[in-house]
């Protein structure tokens, strides 16, 4: 229901703008549906209080996405477009199953046996199902980069941390290297702190600037999208301001979707959020939307601090 | 009062002061009985270590170190003994070591999790308490009769190498999951596969461990003589196996595996069993040196685990 309203939205308000948005499977003709695949949907956002609203790409799809541990079914059903280059934050109680669902973006659960994906998560502009059964895991995660909850750097030297993706996409040229190192350094804002120190080992670093450097490393291979896990639940208020700066930053290169405990921080951070609970959806929109004036009772109870 | 009376027994001040003071009493307790225990053991072992040093204090020379034995105990050595332990050594380390971590990084990175695998873990964990001289019979129908080893290096060095591989297996397998899954998330967030996550990150991060386990696995092969006296080690011989390094092309050789040997613990079994009291010193003296051998070991594997907790502290 989320995912048809929303695109049904997107589509209406774009209807009355000369830019024709186009939701994949209702467009009218063939040709236009060709053009659709090959520009992927458009999702409609409006910006600030006036809400006026413009369109936008989607990045990837989900649609009627289950996803089982064993016999239990964790997520049920969900359909939700993540907007490109753009922040979605998931919010929701502990256990409702939002890290599950940021972990399929990936494959991590590939790593467990007895998992299983059900629907499909498609990755535009080229169409692919990141848990289709042909698709290996490996691939979706050269793709997609992850900043996990906990700094984990590698213990080797900072440089090594950060250059570690490229290593295994087999560059071995030392200027290249050196080149894309500073450069993902600079982008996760880390640079001026660590450069005279590149080969100290990155577990002489505080909390926040190890996230950074694993934020670092994940932006050095160029990532589609970038999932954040609950990346500040481990720092203090100063390291987690300069981590909200930078993901709000980052959304000019890269699609951002985070899984956040604090409210305010999607707030701060996210231009679309989803609450969810049990496993399910409850409400997907413009994130001023939901904390402002969200359309559900239980999201409303969730951001006033009713449970949760 | 009315005040006290509400108040739980249990929780007036003088009640719960009594209280602590027996608790207190137990903690210590505990504290003078462990280290009453832990110097016990201490003192059995220095004990044991200067009995032997005193015992043997007429044979140590560097004549001790390069003389074959001899019928005359006074001009007896332990030359061909400590060749042949550290040959044999060196052997079980190329052997045990490769075979042992490559099971453990199967066992913990790459099986599943069925009974198959539970059966295979519950016998890694029996094998390291099966008997010694078990692991010699084996040895002499498998590589002294069947592979026609004969009583050789390369026989001895295989069966302590079998000895010592579950300790090897087991010791690598808890450095192992020492590595804390968010390093291999990490890892595979980045698009490794599984054997890039081992060779990069799990091994590396584990050598301590790993390096720890192979010097406890020797030291514990180095003493012992079951096993080589099953497979047939000779105790009285008076020539060293060929050298492994040669003057000419190709500089090494492996004609030495071929050799027949004596090992430390032989020798000096041989040296307590004659009746010439002479010998006993000889057999402490080597005694004390096997010892000191294996000190060495352990505090070689203390030394490495300290570089390795240094660099690396999760």
């Amino acid at each position: 229901m989320l995912d048809s309203s929303t695109l049904a939205r997107a589509q209406s308000a774009g209807q009355s703008r000369e830019e024709q948005p186009l939701a994949n499977e209702q467009s009218t003709s063939a040709v236009a549906d060709d053009e659709a695949r090959a520009a992927g949907p458009r999702i409609s956002i409006s910006v600030d209080e006036t809400r006026k609203s413009r369109t936008l790409k989607v990045k990837a799809a989900v649609e009627n996405l289950n996803f089982y541990y064993g016999q239990h079914r964790a997520l049920k059903n969900l359909s939700i477009p993540i907007a490109d280059k753009q922040v979605t934050a998931l919010i929701g109680p502990s256990g409702c199953g939002k890290s599950t669902f940021l972990r399929c973006f990936n494959r991590m659960h590939d790593l467990q046996p007895g998992t299983r994906y059900e629907g499909s998560i498609t990755l535009y502009p080229d169409n692919l199902n990141l848990v289709g059964p042909g698709i290996d895991p490996i691939e979706v995660r050269m793709r997609i980069g992850m900043v996990f909850q906990k700094p984990n750097p590698f213990p080797k030297s900072i440089f090594e941390n950060v250059a570690y993706g490229l290593r295994l996409r087999g560059v071995r040229n030392r200027a290249t290297l050196a080149e894309e190192v500073e450069k993902a350094l600079r982008g996760a804002a880390l640079w001026d702190e660590v450069k005279d120190r590149l080969q100290d080992s990155a577990l002489a670093l505080s909390g926040g600037q190890m996230q950074r450097l694993c934020i670092a490393r994940a932006l050095a291979t160029k990532p589609e999208i970038l999932l954040f896990d609950e990346p500040t639940s481990a720092l203090d208020p100063i390291a987690t301001a300069k981590i909200e700066e930078l993901i709000s930053t980052l959304r000019d290169q890269v699609t951002v979707l985070i899984v956040t405990h604090n409210m305010q921080q999607a707030a701060r951070v996210s231009d679309y959020t989803a609450f969810m609970y049990l496993g399910e959806i409850i409400e997907f929109d413009e994130a001023a939307k939901i904390f402002t004036n969200p359309s559900k009772k239980a999201t409303e109870d969730y951001i006033t601090g009713r449970y949760g | 009062m009315s005040g006290t009376s509400m108040t739980a027994p249990y929780l007036d001040p003088k009640h719960v002061r009594e209280g602590l003071s027996r608790r207190k009493l137990l903690d210590q307790v505990f504290v003078i009985v462990g280290l009453i225990v832990m110097l016990a053991c201490l003192a059995i072992l220095a004990v044991l270590f200067i009995d032997l040093v005193i015992d043997g204090s007429e044979r140590f020379s560097w004549d001790f170190f390069t003389n074959f034995a001899s019928r005359r105990a006074e001009r007896a050595g332990i030359l061909a003994a400590w060749v042949g332990t550290s040959l044999i050594m060196i052997v079980t380390a190329l052997c045990a070591v490769p075979v042992g971590v490559a099971a453990a990084i199967y066992l913990e990175e790459y099986a599943p999790k069925n009974w198959f695998t539970a059966i295979i873990e519950i016998n890694v964990t029996n094998l390291a308490g099966v008997p010694s001289i078990v692991y010699g019979l084996l040895a002499l129908g498998l590589f002294v009769y069947q592979f026609n080893l004969g009583q050789s290096i390369a026989a001895a060095g295989l069966t302590l190498a079998l000895l010592i591989l579950p300790i090897v297996i087991v010791a690598t397998r808890e450095a192992i999951r020492a590595v804390p899954n968010a390093i291999r998330e990490a890892a595979y967030g980045l698009g490794a596969t599984r054997w890039e996550v081992t060779k990069d990150h799990v091994l590396p991060y584990s050598t301590g461990g790993i390096l720890t386990g192979m010097i406890l696995g020797l030291s514990r092969a180095i003493g012992e003589t079951a096993p080589i006296i099953t497979i047939g080690a000779l105790s009285f011989i008076a020539f060293l196996p060929e050298s492994p390094f040669k003057s000419e092309f190709p500089f090494i050789s492996f004609g030495w595996l071929d050799d027949p040997f004596t090992a430390m613990p032989i020798q000096m079994f041989n040296w307590v069993s004659r009746p010439d009291p002479a010998f006993q010193a000889n057999a402490a003296a080597a005694g004390a040196i096997l010892l000191g051998m294996t000190l060495l070991m352990n505090g070689v594997a203390i030394w490495i685990r300290y570089r390795f907790r240094k660099k690396i502290n999760w």
